[in-house]
């Protein structure tokens, strides 16, 4: 346990440091956001309807931004080798990777959330409801990511490639988790849509070390 | 007991890289694994790390066959490549206490010490020169008491003290009955023997393969 403690404190200090990139995620959820009032006009209503699906695809795309970086940092200076060699399990590892990357992109993004809401226009009774649904699905994101990031570890400029192969496997958490907001936004139950998004990211977390895990030690050899 | 490569065979994209390497490393012993460039001496020690898949043959270690019992083949081992997985942006200590801690290691004082990195270990990592660097890397070998190292190309780089301390670390740790397997091109004073690989141990590559591709 303690290795792997140790590993993401590593993992949140890089994330902090010079050139970790740990507020980029951030500030490009703040400005895709920020941006669509500026395409679909200043009209409160419509920002009203439109909030639950901006917030989401804003979190979905700020979450992708640093997903090549998640094993491709190690892989290049040698360090995958040896975390391979350790008394670790790979699944633990990339479940620790992916951890690491929701701490640093998946929480504060959550927490950025609700002041963001306040531009487009949210119902307030459905901010409850943007923090929760954003809090479980980012977590799924970050698992879904490490797969993704898995497969494009060795491959050069694999950034491109990963968001094709991985923003299709975004789609259900995006339609569950759009769809508890907007549904507490329009006085409606969202219980069973919030629901349905914490039992699809239960399911990625817990398969998606073992998949990610069976490429990383492909891509080793 | 020690180490036993029997027949060992590994294919890489297609290509033969090795094809029935034998040898044998007593404990207390080192090997030398000289030869040109490309010869296949980094496969080989890849190949002993179970990094790389064998095509044929066996590696065991102390009785541990490591096709059939990984974990506790890999409790035996330390590897070092010629990356030396080093964080730019942690200090010295950092980088080597993740390591620390990652093995369940206690002799993080010690280690810094035997590679001589007591005075550094508060300085950036990125501004350590290259030979620094390649001290960080090895002494992670230190941290966990294993029987067998795996190096490749240690004393690159390195000057000349600096290649008296690491073959003192190595002597030290060989008298305590474990054992080494080193690529070099440089003369290394560390007990035991040279195994020259050389390209006659590679076979021509699988001519029957484009037509299978």
């Amino acid at each position: 346990m303690g290795g792997l403690t140790s590993l993401i404190r590593r993992d949140l200090t890089l994330a902090f440091r010079a050139g970790g990139g740990a507020g980029q995620g951030l500030a490009f959820f703040l400005i895709v956001t920020l941006l669509v009032p500026f395409g679909v006009g200043p009209n409160p209503d419509i920002l009203a309807v439109v909030a639950p699906g901006t917030l989401w695809i804003g979190a979905l795309l700020s979450a992708l931004l640093s997903l090549d970086r998640m094993f491709q940092a190690d892989f290049e200076d040698g360090t995958l080798d040896i975390l391979a060699l350790s008394p670790i399990p790979m699944e633990s590892l990339v479940a620790a990777k992916a951890l690491a990357h929701w701490l640093t992109t998946g929480l504060p993004l959550t927490c950025l959330a609700p002041l963001l809401a306040i531009t487009l226009n949210l119902p307030v009774e459905a901010f409850v409801w943007l923090i929760a649904s954003l809090a479980i699905g980012t977590l799924g994101l970050s698992f879904l990511g490490a797969f993704g990031a898995s497969l494009t570890v060795g491959l050069r400029r694999g950034g491109l490639i990963l968001s094709v192969l991985v923003l299709p496997l975004y789609i259900p958490t995006l339609i569950f988790g759009a769809r508890c907001v907007s549904l507490a936004a329009g006085g409606e139950d969202p219980l069973t849509a919030l629901a349905l998004l914490a039992g699809l990211s239960l399911f990625i977390v817990a398969m998606t070390p073992f998949a990610a895990a069976a490429a990383l030690k492909v891509q080793l050899s | 007991m020690g180490l036993q490569i029997t027949l060992l065979s590994c294919t890489r994209a297609g290509r033969r890289i090795l094809h029935d390497v034998s040898l044998a490393c007593p404990a207390g012993q080192a090997v030398r694994l000289t030869g040109p460039n490309g010869v296949g001496k980094s496969t080989l020690l890849r190949a002993v790390a179970g990094l790389l898949p064998l095509s044929a043959g066996s590696v065991t270690l102390n009785g541990t066959d490591l096709s059939t019992d990984r974990d506790s083949f890999h409790l035996q081992i330390a590897y070092t490549g010629h990356l030396d997985a080093i964080k730019p942006q942690l200090s010295v200590i950092e980088n080597l206490s993740v390591w620390a801690r990652v093995f369940g290691s206690d002799r993080l004082d010690e280690t810094l010490e035997t590679f001589n990195l007591t005075k550094l270990a508060d300085r950036p990592a990125f501004a350590c020169s290259a030979g620094q660097k390649r001290r960080l890397g090895l002494a992670r070998l230190l941290l966990a008491d294993r029987a067998l190292w795996l190096m490749d190309e240690p004393t690159v780089s390195l000057d000349a003290d600096t290649v008296a301390m690491i073959e003192t670390a190595i002597a030290n740790h060989l008298g305590t009955g474990g054992m080494a397997l080193i690529a070099t091109h440089l003369p290394l004073n560390v007990p035991g023997s040279d195994f020259a690989l050389t390209p006659a141990s590679q076979a021509p590559s699988d001519p029957f393969l484009m037509d299978r591709l």
